[in-house]
């Protein structure tokens, strides 16, 4: 199954035959007060700076959220981080709030098929965001928690991973533009939380079907060798079905991983794409050394 | 060295570790051996957890070891807090903590629950994840004189007022001091949700406690430790909350 989503000048084909779909994860002001201070004074000198860099490192699709903590900005201040992003770099975005105006806002000023990030299977946030999934024509994760919190049986979490697939096709929103989020926690509160993640992606596979993405830095919270247990998490995720994530490209250690396993997933002939990434890493370095 | 001195040394260095059988072991047997709760508690624990956080903040330790740290703790507080309750140390208020609707990111309430009940509150955690009506009926069931509603997000933040319009729907909103507290909050957040009061940090989360409790009248003059056991926790306390704001993502 293939979602595909767009930008005005991009698609990207997100899919288990297709190479592994990197959504970059940096706009976004949460621990980041550089950013957080700009996005409230309007400012989009680093979401811009962020969009680049993040393309430059081979980010397929650029996740845009724009959560600052001051109340009711948020929807002007994504839909200006879209309109700024749109403008800087040519990739589809995800619109990444759990603030259903500021979804809104952002779809309305968006031009392609965007990713909307995110909807949970609580009856609230089904009946609010997947009509305005439906309304834009755009693709949307699907994150498998419900009202009770988050399950640790990869059971129980495919069970609401298919009601959101369900609920999606009630309001006119077919199975391959819903991409499940099968959840990462940190493994520094339990040992058990990546096996849960990686058995909920196999059942996903095998019995919906759906594409997946997931925050995968979560996984790693509180530990040293960060960047190099989130590449060890990918390249399992990978394997077990997870077909893009939300990470950040910027880490060379998670960038070449993903490229590595696409490869040994026979998604990259002739490693192609694999060497073409190492060449453009090796010019940049060569140009900026 | 006598028994009582090596048992001591042994919930130290267990609980330094995080081996939380043996901590329960040893503070049983000290139990059994007619040690003063509150030689163990301040004698052992507290210095133990307090160097925990001293690794921790010199970047030697991690999350993880934290954690088991202070689950070795708990399970000891579990055996000592009914004989400390007998000693007459009488809780000095009861606070609710729940992490709000929507977020699951715990390990900074957790620790501010460890750091309360060392100071002398009795806690009732709801965990996390809770809706504004579990709010409701807890404050009406539990009547605490606090309330301490956790946000990791800034897209959960909104919980807080939600809450608070909760409680003031259900007429409790007077009967309750609510603080506030997480990651992305600032103090101008606090304020514009009304909540009535902010803590950057746990040990700050203490000391906010015994003053909105001293504002509303009551005596906080417990604890027996001159809030020693705050002092304790707070380097760990709050060099968890900085890793925890690192951890999203690195601010260049």
């Amino acid at each position: 199954m293939n979602t595909v989503i767009s930008s005005a000048k991009q698609t990207v084909v997100i899919g288990s035959d297709h190479p592994f779909v990197i959504i970059g994860e940096r706009i976004n002001p949460t621990g980041r007060k550089v950013l957080t201070k700009q996005m409230i004074e309007r400012d989009m000198t680093m979401v811009c700076r962020d969009a680049r860099r993040q393309v430059e490192a081979h980010a397929h699709v650029l996740d845009v959220n724009a959560g600052v903590p001051v109340d009711g900005v948020e929807p002007e201040i994504l839909r200006q981080a879209i309109q700024a992003v749109q403008k800087t770099v040519d990739v589809p975005i995800s619109i990444d709030s759990s603030v259903v105006e500021a979804l809104e806002e952002g779809l309305a000023v968006y031009e392609g098929k965007a990713l909307v990030n995110s909807v949970t299977y609580e009856e609230e946030r089904l009946e609010t965001v997947l009509p305005l999934v439906n309304k834009y024509g755009a693709a949307v994760v699907g994150v498998a928690n419900d009202d009770t919190g988050i399950s640790n049986d990869p059971q129980e979490r495919l069970r609401i991973a298919t009601q959101i697939v369900e609920r999606a096709a009630d309001h006119g929103i077919p199975a391959e533009d819903v991409i499940i989020d099968p959840l990462a926690l940190t493994v520094s509160a339990d040992d058990n939380a990546a096996l849960v993640t990686l058995e909920t992606i196999r059942l996903i596979r095998e019995k919906l079907g759906v594409n997946m993405t997931c925050g995968a830095s979560n996984i790693s919270f509180g530990l040293p060798w960060r960047p190099t247990v989130n590449a060890a998490f990918l390249s399992m995720a990978i394997a077990a079905g997870l077909t893009s994530a939300i990470t950040n490209p910027l880490e060379a250690e998670i960038r070449h991983t993903i490229y590595a396993a696409d490869l040994l997933m026979g998604h990259d002939a002739y490693a192609g794409n694999l060497i073409q990434a190492f060449r453009s890493e090796r010019k940049r370095q060569q140009a900026s050394g | 060295m006598s028994r009582e001195e090596e048992i001591k040394e042994g919930l130290y260095e267990h609980t330094l570790v995080g081996e939380a059988a043996e901590v329960v072991e040893l503070t049983q047997e000290g139990i059994d051996l007619g040690m003063d709760p509150l030689d163990i508690l301040f004698g052992a624990l507290i210095p133990s957890l307090q160097e925990v956080g001293r690794l921790f903040e010199i970047g030697e330790y991690f999350v993880p070891e934290m954690l088991v740290a202070a689950r070795a703790m708990q399970g000891a507080m579990a055996l000592l807090r009914p004989l400390l309750v007998d000693k007459g140390a009488e809780p000095i208020g009861k606070v609710v903590m729940l992490t709000v609707k929507g977020d699951v990111h715990d390990i900074g309430k957790n620790l501010c629950n460890i750091m309360l009940e060392g100071e002398g509150f009795e806690i009732v955690d709801l965990g996390v994840n809770v809706k504004p009506e579990d709010v409701v009926a807890a404050t009406q069931e539990h009547q605490p004189q606090l309330l301490g509603f956790s946000a990791f997000l800034t897209t959960t933040m909104p919980f807080f007022k939600s809450n608070l319009a909760a409680l003031s729907d259900a007429g409790l909103r007077d009967s309750v001091k609510v603080m506030v507290g997480g990651a992305p909050v600032t103090q101008e957040y606090a304020d514009s949700v009304g909540a009535d009061g902010f803590a950057p940090d746990a040990s700050a989360a203490v000391r906010l406690a015994k003053q909105l409790m001293v504002d509303m009248g009551y005596d906080v003059s417990m604890g027996g430790d001159d809030g020693e056991g705050a002092t304790a926790l707070a380097s760990a306390v709050q060099a968890v909350e900085e890793l925890m704001v690192k951890s999203g993502q690195h601010e260049e």
